[in-house]
């Protein structure tokens, strides 16, 4: 048995999530990741933004800053820059991410800064009540869409993939095992790391789109497809497939890396001027 | 051009200039930031010096963002500062709040223009005196000061980082434009001349530590992430190990305590000077570049035989009440010139009670009150 305990703040208990919320499935994942790349606690800093899925960082011991709606990649940029030692991990919504801090999301991801980002995607706005989010699949009702959506959805990965990051992957709070090496791959990697989860918001979501919780995660298993298995099927079988895994790993400078390089450069001519 | 005089230096400086070199004499050795006029110098100049002193400077991609890596700065222990302008200002107040709450020191460098809106980009205004005590919401305490002179840029940014330090606030510099593109000749503080106050540490080892404990001065000890002391920061309420709470009774203990550590420490955070008023009849109440007006006009004014003289605040929040209130008890009017239609002079009219009739001389065209305007003003009420 995996003693996730070490990791917790007990005193925080009971968490807030709704029973059946894909945000506790996460963060068991995220903990198993951390264990497994064998991180120190002290080592880690936690930064997350506002909404269910930000509520993650109270729960977890480690140096954990609970920010601003949208800007925890803003703050995390600080955290890393300052101190390159620590590995900062930045627990995010699709609201988050995607809608109030869809510009922080592109820059951080074009420096390539070393920051490992789980995007909780649960297709809505789960702490404010299920209003639309930019990742609403077309034609689903939120709060704020009661006769249906018309907002054409994001593709966070193909966003960050455009935008720079050198490691994209997509998993699911379904395929727990699969996310557990997503997440330990993007703590690993050096650069800016994204790992999309697709997650379910039963509560808010689930509940007035007619969707049960069960079927929410049978949706998850059904509808997405490994890269590996996806490069043997036909644009046919294809269609309609949401492909999970790896889907974008590249070699590019690491923007703390070069900072670091740049202040040598500039220290070494002030030297030899001198 | 620097000529060294018993290791300090006399400097022909521009005030953003100045606040960029204070900073770093002050250890700031991390700034994010996004362009603006008439504040850009300021970054300018600090990311070819931070990198030279081993710290590190980011342009971000807006205020917002600037805001927020400052302060993730600062949890690791960093000084850190961004500077900006009105429009660059109202977009930082959001995490200015947080920073309140969550009492990470910062300093914010604020080169007024005209406003609203984009307004007058590259013309002087003194229009964000009461952005920078209400600009975030909800109740907070505030600090914000207002240099007149290019030294004084120098020292009161320094004078910035020692009261955010201290108090683990969020510290405006308010300055205006005038004074941020002025050069001046001005002899720089040897090294050791130079009094830095450090964010108070904790004593204790990290199993006793209390993030967001209360201390006789309300101020407790900061440690830095990644040093063993792991905490919670939350711009929620919370409770003195920064776990989120909402009980009433936490509530009101934190936002009592994050004013009363303010008003514990406003005897070492005011600071004002006082210009020809032993005598004076007649007082008048400027900062910033209104005040070098004003200085003018009480010295033609005693030319005249009008004994006029100059209270002028550096601390503008908190408000020097004590003072201000035994000047309304000394002189017969109290006048407050302004480069906006009336914000500071409601503060002067809230502790005057009445004492005396405060008047006001307003400029909000992006040009600089003359002295003459004061003058008149103080004829027309001898
Ligand atoms: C500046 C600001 N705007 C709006 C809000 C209200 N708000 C809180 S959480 C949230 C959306 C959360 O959605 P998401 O990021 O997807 O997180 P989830 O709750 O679904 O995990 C909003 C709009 C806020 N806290 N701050
Ligand atoms: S409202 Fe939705 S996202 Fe929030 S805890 Fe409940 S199920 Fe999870
Ligand atoms: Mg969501």
């Amino acid at each position: 048995m995996f003693d996730y305990e070490k990791y917790l703040r007990l005193e925080m208990f009971p968490h807030i999530w709704c029973p059946g919320c894909g945000d506790g499935i996460v963060m068991k994942s995220l903990l198993r990741a951390i264990d497994r790349v064998g991180l120190q606690k002290d080592e880690i800093c936690m930064v997350s933004g506002i909404g269910c899925s930000s509520r993650l960082t109270g729960y977890v011991d480690f140096n954990t800053l609970h920010t601003t709606h949208g800007r925890p990649l803003a703050f995390a940029t600080g955290v890393k820059l300052a101190k390159p030692s620590l590995n900062v991990i930045v627990i995010t919504g699709d609201g988050d991410a995607l809608a109030i801090g869809g510009n922080h999301f592109i820059h951080a991801a074009r420096r390539n800064i070393d920051l490992t980002v789980l995007l909780f995607n649960n297709a809505t706005y789960g702490m404010t009540g299920g209003q639309l989010a930019p990742t609403t699949p077309t034609g689903k009702v939120a709060t704020t869409a009661r006769q249906g959506s018309i907002d054409p959805p994001f593709d966070a990965c193909k966003l960050a993939i455009a935008a720079g990051a050198s490691y994209v992957a997509r998993g699911t709070s379904y395929h727990s095992q699969q996310l557990d090496r997503l997440i330990e791959g993007g703590i690993k990697h050096k650069g800016f790391a994204l790992i999309e989860i697709l997650e379910n918001c039963n509560t808010y979501y689930g509940r007035p789109n007619k969707i049960s919780l069960l079927e929410l995660l049978q949706w998850e298993k059904d509808n997405t497809v490994n890269v590996k298995a996806a490069e043997r099927m036909t644009p046919e079988q294809l269609q309609g497939k949401i492909i999970t895994g790896v889907l974008h790993q590249a070699d590019r400078p690491e923007y703390v890396a070069l900072y670091e390089e740049h202040i040598a450069r500039v220290r070494a001519k002030a030297t030899a001027a001198a | 051009m620097s000529t060294q005089t018993k290791s300090r230096q006399v400097k022909l400086l521009q005030g953003n200039e100045a606040c960029a070199e204070a900073a770093i004499a002050a250890g700031c050795r991390f700034f994010a930031g996004y362009p603006i006029s008439p504040s850009s110098e300021i970054a300018e100049h600090l990311s070819v010096r931070l990198p030279q002193v081993g710290g590190r400077f980011i342009q971000m991609e807006d205020e917002i963002a600037a805001m927020g890596a400052i302060l993730g700065a600062a949890m690791t222990g960093a000084k850190v500062m961004t500077a900006t302008s009105g429009p660059g200002y109202s977009l930082k107040q959001e995490n200015i709040g947080y920073a309140v709450m969550a009492e990470i020191p910062c300093v914010i460098v604020d080169v007024m223009r005209g406003g609203p809106s984009t307004g007058l980009p590259t013309s002087p205004a003194q229009s964000d005196v009461m952005q920078a005590r209400w600009g975030t919401h909800g109740d907070h305490p505030a600090v914000a000061l207002a240099p007149a002179s290019v030294r004084e840029v120098y020292d009161e940014t320094i004078r910035a980082f020692n009261i955010a330090e201290r108090f683990r606030i969020p510290v405006t510099l308010l300055v205006d434009e005038i004074i941020a593109h002025m050069r001046e000749r001005v002899e720089l503080p040897a090294k050791g001349e130079i009094a830095l106050w450090e964010r108070p540490r904790p004593t204790v080892p990290p199993d006793q530590y209390l993030p967001f404990g209360d201390t006789p001065t309300g101020v407790p000890p900061m440690a830095n992430f990644g040093e063993g002391y792991r905490y919670h920061v939350t711009g929620l309420y919370h409770d003195p190990r920064g776990l989120p709470k909402d009980s009433p009774e936490v509530v009101d203990t934190v936002m009592r305590r994050l004013m009363r550590k303010i008003e514990l420490g406003t005897p070492d955070i005011l600071k004002h000077e006082e210009v020809l008023l032993d005598d004076a009849a007649l007082g008048i109440v400027a900062y910033g570049s209104s005040a070098r007006s004003a200085k003018a006009a009480i010295r033609m004014a005693r030319a005249r035989g009008i004994k006029a003289g100059l209270m002028r605040p550096l601390t503008i929040w908190p408000f020097i009440e004590g003072p201000v209130a035994d000047l309304a008890k000394q002189v017969r009017h109290i006048i407050v010139p302004e480069m906006n239609l009336g914000q500071l002079v409601l503060e002067v009219e809230r502790v005057v009670r009445g004492r005396c009739p405060v008047h006001r001389v307003n400029r909000v065209s992006g040009e600089p009150i003359p002295p003459d305007e004061i003058l008149a003003k103080i004829e027309e009420l001898a």
